[in-house]
């Protein structure tokens, strides 16, 4: 167990997206430590995992990775990838967090990032970060951008540990950096603001079985279209899928698992409107002589520059339909989309090669116990509660505990940075007190002065 | 326009809609009619709605997918069930739902037959009668399964198979009659609910835990619709039970290819899609295989909502027919079902269509049946 921080203020931030990493940017660049935790094995968040963003279609990687690296170098934040809080104690100004460091197996100094290990490695698994469109190694780093670049052995799909053989990873190694001995070890991280970010999950469609997810395997979800799009993904970005032929006809479905309170989502997810139309923009770039209808209830595109994307992926040739599609069926070969026109007042059955769900955004999997151990309130929707929906969108209900990004509720990337921005704000404000506080204790006169003034 | 609108949009929600479409886009019929219960919604919301030019209206197999897919949990299915309880109320329908109507009142049965041939199915099985003697059980046969010469040998199997199983249990036998859940779905509300009271008399009278019902009709309506205080299940629940347990033996090889259609009532209503499958798996020698459009997607056969008893606007598609075709599609020899009406359309499909030699359509309980003699 080691102590961090030394009696310097410092913040934990908890989840390194793009929300954890700008905020811990803000903190550090106002002076102050920052223990970024991490619990995949790199940083980056659901915005690596993107192809092109709306609405100015910038590369997501290109933008995020300098801030990866920013984040990596930056002189006052601490980086503990493949980590895990899982207890928090204390109060704001006196917070003490344990962190588990899961053992990657690969030592950190000696690795050098050269890929040969996941080259050799035999054992071939459905990537995670692909959304399972594509394979990783039992040894791996999720993408080839990683921060920090060191790969991790997954021991429930590693030979050596689950059967004894193998060992190939450590025999190719050049710099022998390749450790099975290696245990997580567990650190005490002290710190007076805590920022939560920890993003959201995408909608699971077998909540949606008459959709046809999981079902065919030309019924893909948002995430996964963009990891079947993405220049750094399985098929480097060409939209193709095994077992299916040429693709002709294209159908985007908004609002899954979204706006529906039959399921228990009532809640509109705020970004498939924009992701469907750049999805849509997409596909139709890579496929041009495809058919692409969007079938939508309605089109929310609330952002700046959002109208102006809507009206440009439409000149581009995309069709809008409006009905919500109730079901999807096969029939000699092909998908039958089933919705109603409702602007016709047509029934249709639309046959497709290729559609694609907009699944909406979801809370982690594990936001209960999250919030248990922060003790922070929960919306009706799972997303961690703000203490006030208008004025005070940062603030949990625990003092010194701020919330960062998606894990407060559905955002896009803009929104997202100016909400992390602002939870760095105030963890700074409160940092920032408890310096002045040190202060006025080790020098009482200087203090006294300030006081009055 | 409809003095009774204001009377629908309030009990029914409709100003949550927000007129999606899930509705019609995934209503089975909306394709082969001009049914548009969404617009139907609209129409009803701005005071438009008339129930005269709308004779649709009786093309609805009241099959509740769009209740049951409505984001907004407004209920589309029992609009269009208050409109046709206006038009009943005005004596404005077709004459073959009149006469169903008629028959359950007079009869109860839509069949026009009579009362007292009600348990002539059960003659030589000596079955108990509830009323008579208390049991665990209360077996609701259903007026199909009673009169029809098609149905009643399964009812008849089911009574071997529960004794086989040791299952204790009784019948109403010439006490029973129509449940009324086709009847409020054609618009009689008012016949619906004093048969309620009715049964609620009997059950007071007769002494048993819980009821299994035979036609998902009357399984859906005594579940969900009459506010009994004591569990409901349908035979396939009953008869999984029996063979999980070890209590039902299965030990003739039936060797069949079989697929298997999901009633509405049962499967997407209801969400009952797995016992019966595992029914079918247990048959020693039973090949299964599944169609595209199972389970949530299942198609109407048509057989709800009064259609057993009107043809509708469109009388040359049938949703049947497009049905076997997909069965016969996946190779099987057998086209199980585990709902009366189901078997009835489907198997007259297969007349239709001249399909006699390439698919049967049969019970579940009649493969049971051929896995259990002796």
């Amino acid at each position: 167990m080691v102590n961090r921080a030394n009696g310097e203020p410092a913040a934990l931030v908890i989840g390194a997206g793009i929300a954890g990493m700008q905020a811990a940017l803000d903190i550090g660049d106002a002076g102050f430590q920052v223990c970024l935790v991490e619990r995949e094995p790199s940083i980056g968040g659901r915005m690596s995992q993107l192809d092109k963003t709306f609405p100015t279609l910038d590369c997501s990687s290109c933008i995020l990775t300098p801030k990866m690296v920013d984040v990596s170098r930056h002189p006052n934040i601490e980086l503990m990838t493949y980590s895990e809080v899982e207890a928090v104690a204390g109060e704001a100004g006196a917070f003490c967090a344990r962190v588990r460091q899961k053992a990657r197996y690969v030592d950190f100094d000696t690795c050098t990032g050269c890929g040969v290990c996941q080259q050799k490695c035999p054992k071939r698994v459905p990537s995670e970060f692909d959304m399972g469109v594509g394979p990783r190694k039992a040894i791996y780093t999720p993408f080839p951008q990683a921060v920090p670049n060191v790969p991790v052995i997954d021991r429930e799909n590693c030979i050596w540990f689950q059967r004894g053989k193998c060992r190939v990873c450590e025999k190719f190694c050049p710099t022998g950096a390749v450790n099975y001995d290696q245990e997580d070890e567990f650190v005490n991280v002290e710190a007076g603001a805590i920022v939560v970010a920890t993003g959201f999950d995408q909608f699971d469609a077998t909540r949606k079985p008459e959709l046809g997810w999981g079902q065919y395997p030309n019924v893909l979800s948002g995430l996964e279209f963009e990891r079947l799009v993405s220049a750094s993904g399985p098929t480097a970005g060409k939209v193709e899928i095994e077992g299916v032929g040429d693709i002709k006809d294209v159908v985007f479905i908004k609002c899954v698992g979204s706006r529906d309170r039959s399921i228990g989502n009532p809640w509109c997810s705020s970004v498939c409107c924009m992701y469907t139309a750049k999805q849509a923009h997409l596909l139709h770039d890579r496929l041009p002589d495809a058919n692409v209808t969007v079938f939508y209830m309605d089109v929310r595109a609330f952002g700046k520059g959002y109208e102006g994307f809507y009206d440009r992926v439409r000149e581009e040739g995309i069709v809008y339909r409006r009905g919500s599609v109730s079901e999807i069926y096969k029939r000699k070969g092909r998908l039958v989309v089933r919705a109603e026109d409702t602007l016709s007042g047509q029934p249709v059955a639309v046959e497709a090669d290729l559609v694609v769900l907009a699944t909406g955004l979801t809370p982690r999997a594990d936001a209960a116990q999250v919030a248990e151990m922060l003790g922070l309130r929960q919306s009706p929707s799972g997303f961690f509660a703000e203490a006030h929906a208008k004025l005070r969108p940062n603030d949990s209900g625990v003092a010194g505990i701020y919330l960062a990004g998606a894990a407060q509720g559905p955002k896009d990337i803009p929104d997202t940075v100016s909400h992390a921005k602002a939870a760095a704000a105030s963890a700074i404000v409160l940092l920032s007190r408890m310096k002045r506080s040190q202060a006025r204790q080790t020098e009482p006169a200087q203090a006294e002065a300030v006081v009055a003034v | 326009m409809l003095e009774e609108a204001q009377t629908l949009i309030q009990n029914l929600a409709l100003l949550e809609c927000i007129q999606c479409g899930r509705c019609t886009g995934g209503c089975p019929v909306s394709l082969k009619t001009v049914l548009n219960v969404r617009r139907l919604i609209y129409d009803t919301l701005l005071d438009s709605m008339s129930v005269d030019t709308h004779p649709e209206l009786w093309d609805c197999t009241t099959c509740t997918t769009c209740s049951v897919r409505c984001p907004k949990e407004v209920n589309p299915a029992e609009l269009i069930v208050g409109l046709r309880t206006v038009l009943v109320d005005n004596g404005r329908l077709p004459p073959t739902v009149r006469d169903a109507l008629k028959s359950i009142g007079i009869r109860g049965n839509p069949l026009n037959m009579s009362a007292e041939d009600r348990a002539i199915w059960a003659d030589d099985l000596d079955v108990p009668r509830i009323l008579d003697e208390p049991a665990q059980a209360l077996l609701f046969v259903g007026c199909t399964p009673s009169y029809d010469p098609r149905i009643q040998p399964i009812s008849r199997m089911l009574v071997k198979a529960f004794r086989a199983g040791g299952e204790d249990f009784g019948i109403l036998g010439e006490e029973e009659f129509c449940c009324a859940h086709e009847a409020r779905r054609m618009g009689e509300k008012e016949m619906f609910e004093g048969t309620v009271e009715m049964y609620e008399e009997i059950f007071e009278k007769a002494d048993f835990q819980r009821m299994t019902a035979i036609s998902p009709h009357c399984f859906n309506t005594f579940k969900n619709e009459y506010g009994v205080d004591f569990p409901v299940e349908h035979y396939s629940q009953v008869i999984a039970r029996l063979i999980k347990e070890g209590r039902l033996e299965l030990k003739n090889e039936v060797k069949l290819k079989v697929t298997y259609h999901d009633p509405c009532f049962l499967g997407k209503v209801n969400g009952i899609f797995d016992e019966p499958r595992d029914i079918l798996k247990a048959i020693p020698g039973v090949e299964f295989v599944e169609m595209d459009r199972v389970r949530e997607r299942s198609l109407c056969c048509e057989g709800g909502g009064g259609r057993m008893w009107s043809e509708g606007t469109n009388v040359e598609e049938r949703l049947a027919s497009e049905r076997i075709e997909e069965a016969m599609d996946t190779g099987a020899d057998v086209l199980a079902v585990a709902c009366p009406f189901c078997l009835l359309t489907l198997e007259d499909a297969v007349k239709v269509g001249g399909y006699e030699d390439r698919l049967r359509v049969l019970d579940v309980m009649e493969l049971v049946t051929k896995a259990m003699e002796a």
